[in-house]
């Protein structure tokens, strides 16, 4: 059961991941690949009736998180204090810049909240790969499964961590570089003309910054988290998530070249759904390793809900997602195709 | 300790107070949104049309704080409470998952249909696509409210060895005998602000003497809602939330109406002040008997005064307590008084020429806010010392390892951005409504 669990928190975090991602990588590129108003709102129409779906996706998945293991949603939450609130700050700015830009129709709005978008999409992708670094990485777990991290201490991984080290900083590049490609592909389906090319154009360049910075990490995990490949080797089926790295990897240099965006953004998908699954697959069960004393990790099974709860919680939260699934099918169908403006404005 | 305990307790305070301003009107506007759009669809009348879409564009912005409120209360239970999320997540993750998975999807893809999507849906698919925003928040209050009633009510779980508690009927915890009254009075309460400001809008137009047509479907729209829940307030939900109070927290009760001693034919007390120092009120205005008869339909019976109750367990803002819940009733006797007289008005058609009362129905729509906040106020300064009632002390539910400067610098944070964003929503709704109707139907 707490496999079970373990398995869908992943997924819907993953979700969120490959969703959101899109968008917020959307804004990333945001100022680069749009130069005109008309081309700015085209990008923010490209994401404008789903990224609050997207978004939710990370509210779901923190619930289901909180409801499945709720010490790890304590300790997690409380150790990584600060962060986590700068990281709901970001989200808040983010989301007022899509929803305020529009209301009023003066240049120096516009740009302010233009900017805003973006720089809030930068630095939550960081902060998002950091995060991800610092779970790899461990953390001073105590007796009672808590912690408290600050912000950044010498930058380096011992003795004291920080949030921020040179180790979690690297990992927020890849972050940064895999999420602009992923948002630009996503913009390049969408759009046309200027916006494409250029979108295009990001992404050709941002692939290499996502190789150049993803093999440094994987090299520096290997030599801090030896174990981490111990799962793989015990259950050789595993090597499969990577294998979609790679593939993903490959896809998204091969169909880019050809200009196929559809096929390119499903690429950029593979490669972060195989990034996630590749490090859930070497963690588990550990969902909290401690940098302490290996005997203090948090794992599924000291972490979890009673039973009871995590079986009624299964037959709701499948007819959860299967309406969720519904919705989203609905509105991705009925906003298909590529963004146009309407020549009366309208929304965005 | 002590002074990280009072940083959580402010930033909880504040940015979950600030977060309910909007999802009330939320909750409020999407039920009177969806009957407009059905008025226009049932008589084929345009203007009705044009009038759900106005609003549609207030609801947007509204909407938009509202989520961007409302991610951070969904964190601060594991960053501020974490000692509180590892004892009682067993059984609170239940619903505020279910909230995400059933609710917040819902709302969030449907609300971009409803928004984007009037075009390709056609009014028939529009109709659903706002009624479906309008269940998606009903749903969300409903697991909100149920968190907070097994909060207040705690039901339906088991220790387990480590001293948490455990789901133990999924049942049980959603039909908790606390959620109903709690439920239907905080919906209801959602739409009495939502008249008002409909109504308030409503006698904007007219006194400004623009959009006139709009201002009178506004205020009849306004005020029969309005006086239908106005009432609903009072009897018999508020009534019947009294009783939960009376009969599963007396000292609650006693807290909220100013009672020292036990007595028995106690009197409800109108107006005074608490002394928390000669532990009696000050300048009570009161009514013999009453709250006697009130709690238990019998002017002689005994309730129980602060006196009977240990001092560790009285709740420990008494004035505040005391003052929110007066505050509370007090205005919703005035929001009846507001609707009655307005709906006979309406009834003889004189309202929309009575200017003196539009003027009160213009300058009235901050109210049910404050009553609102108010409310939230005495269920939950009520429920102190406890976090969850009989079961864990609030004190003991912060987080561990974060310290006060943490919290502090994080509060002061909200504040300013907080203070951002109210400004903001009020300048893009005051500019939505100085637009007019009309100007939101050209623009489309
Ligand atoms: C427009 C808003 C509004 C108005 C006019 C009223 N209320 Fe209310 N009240 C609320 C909005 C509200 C609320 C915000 O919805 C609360 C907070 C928590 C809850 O369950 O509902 C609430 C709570 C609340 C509680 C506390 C429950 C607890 O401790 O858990 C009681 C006893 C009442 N109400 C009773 C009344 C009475 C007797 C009213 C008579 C006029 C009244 N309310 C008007
Ligand atoms: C249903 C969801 C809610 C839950 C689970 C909840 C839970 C809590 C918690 C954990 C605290 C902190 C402990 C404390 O200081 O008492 C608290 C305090 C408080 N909450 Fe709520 N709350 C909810 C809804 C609301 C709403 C909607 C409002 C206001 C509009 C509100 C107003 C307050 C206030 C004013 C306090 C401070 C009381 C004090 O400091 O003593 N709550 N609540
Ligand atoms: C501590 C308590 C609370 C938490 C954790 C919380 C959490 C949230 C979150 C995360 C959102 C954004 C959803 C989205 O992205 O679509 C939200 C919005 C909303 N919340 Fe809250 N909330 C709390 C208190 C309340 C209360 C007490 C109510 C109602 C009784 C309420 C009703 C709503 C509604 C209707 C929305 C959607 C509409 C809007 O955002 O305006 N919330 N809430």
């Amino acid at each position: 059961m707490e496999i079970l669990w373990f398995i869908i928190v992943a997924f819907m975090l993953a979700m969120y991941v490959v969703l959101d991602g899109f968008d917020i990588g959307a804004g990333i590129i945001h100022l680069l690949v749009a130069k005109t108003d008309d081309e700015r709102r085209i990008v923010l129409n490209s994401i404008g009736p789903v990224w609050d779906g997207n978004e939710v996706w990370i509210l779901a998945a923190g619930g289901t998180l909180y409801f499945a293991f709720p010490l790890l949603y304590a300790s997690s939450f409380s150790g990584f204090y600060l962060p986590l609130i700068i990281v709901l700050w970001l989200l808040m700015l983010r989301g007022l810049g899509i929803e305020f830009r529009h209301h009023i129709h003066h240049t120096l709005w516009k740009s302010f909240w233009d900017v805003v978008f973006s720089c809030a999409s930068i630095l939550l992708a960081v902060f998002f790969g950091a995060a991800l670094g610092n779970v790899v990485r461990g953390v001073p777990l105590n007796q009672e499964g808590y912690f408290f991290e600050p912000l950044w201490t010498t930058f380096t991984i011992v003795p004291e961590s920080g949030i921020l080290d040179w180790f979690t900083t690297l990992m927020g590049l890849v972050a940064l570089f895999t999420l602009t490609t992923h948002g630009a592909n996503y913009v390049a389906m969408k759009t046309e003309g200027e916006v494409q090319l250029r979108a295009r154009n990001v992404a050709s360049k941002s692939v290499w910054g996502v190789i150049v910075t993803s093999v440094p990490a994987l090299l520096v995990v290997t030599s801090i988290r030896p174990e981490i490949w111990n799962n793989f080797s015990s259950h050789a089926w595993g090597y499969i998530f990577p294998l979609f790295d790679v593939l993903g990897l490959a896809g998204m240099l091969y169909f880019n070249f050809r200009k196929q965006d559809g096929m390119t953004f499903l690429s950029s998908t593979t490669f972060i759904a195989g990034m996630l699954a590749s490090t859930a697959f070497g963690l588990f069960p550990n969902v909290l390793p401690a940098s302490t004393d290996p005997n203090l990790s948090l794992t599924i099974y000291n972490v979890s809900a009673k039973s009871y709860g995590l079986g009624v919680g299964l037959a709701w939260w499948i007819l959860g997602i299967v309406f969720a699934a519904g919705y989203f099918i609905f509105i991705y169908r009925t906003f298909r195709g590529k963004v146009a403006l309407p020549t009366e404005e309208s929304g965005y | 300790m002590q002074d990280a305990f009072l940083m959580d307790r402010l930033q909880f305070a504040f940015t979950v107070s600030f977060h309910y301003l909007f999802p009330q009107l939320t909750m409020g506007m999407g039920l009177l949104i969806v009957i407009l759009k059905w008025i226009a669809m049932r008589k084929n009348n345009e203007r009705y049309n044009t009038a759900a879409r106005f609003w549609a564009k207030i609801f947007a912005i509204n909407f938009a704080v509202g989520v961007v409120t409302g991610i951070p209360m969904e964190f601060q239970f594991g960053t501020n409470w974490a000692k509180f999320s590892t004892f009682a997540g067993g059984v609170i993750g239940q619903t505020l998952a279910m909230e995400g998975v059933f609710a917040f999807f819902l709302e969030s893809s449907f609300l971009g249909l409803f928004l984007f999507g009037e075009k390709k849906l056609g009014q028939r698919g529009h109709f659903v696509s706002a009624f479906l925003v309008f269940l998606g928040s009903w749903i969300s209050g409903f697991f909100i409210v149920a968190t907070d009633a097994w909060m207040q009510h705690p039901v339906a779980y088991a220790m387990d060895a480590a001293g948490n508690v455990q789901l133990q009927s999924f049942w049980g915890l959603i039909f908790n005998p606390w959620v109903g009254w709690q439920y239907v009075h905080t919906m209801a309460g959602a739409v009495v602000t939502a008249s008002f400001v409909m109504a308030s809008v409503g006698a904007y137009y007219l006194l400004a003497r623009r959009e006139e047509e709009y201002g009178k479907i506004f205020i009849r729209l306004g005020v029969v809602m309005g006086i239908v829940f106005s009432l609903f307030m009072a009897f018999p939900s508020g009534d019947a939330q009294g009783k939960n109070v009376a009969y599963n927290q007396p000292v609650t009760l006693a807290a909220m109406e100013g009672l020292f001693q036990t007595k028995e034919g106690a009197e409800l007390i109108l107006i005074g002040q608490p002394d928390m120092d000669k532990l009696r009120m000050d300048n009570p205005l009161h009514v013999p008997k009453l709250l006697s008869f009130l709690t238990y339909y019998h002017w002689e019976a005994e309730v129980k005064g602060l006196d009977a109750f240990q001092r560790s367990d009285w709740p420990d803002n008494i004035p505040l307590l005391y003052y929110s819940y007066h505050i509370m009733v007090g205005l919703g006797t005035i929001f009846i008084a507001i609707m009655v007289i307005s709906a006979l008005l309406l009834w003889k058609r004189k309202l929309y020429a009575a200017r003196w009362l539009l003027w009160i129905l213009l300058l009235s729509f901050p109210f049910p806010f404050i009553a609102n906040t108010a409310g939230w106020m005495t269920a939950e300064l009520g429920r102190q010392p406890w976090l969850v009632y009989g079961l864990m002390r609030t004190v003991d539910g912060i987080s561990p390892t974060v310290s006060a400067g943490n919290s502090l610098f994080t509060l002061l944070g909200f504040l300013g951005m907080y203070f951002v964003i109210g400004v903001l929503y009020l300048l893009l709704v005051i500019k939505e409504i100085n637009h007019g109707p009309e100007a939101a139907a050209v623009r489309r």
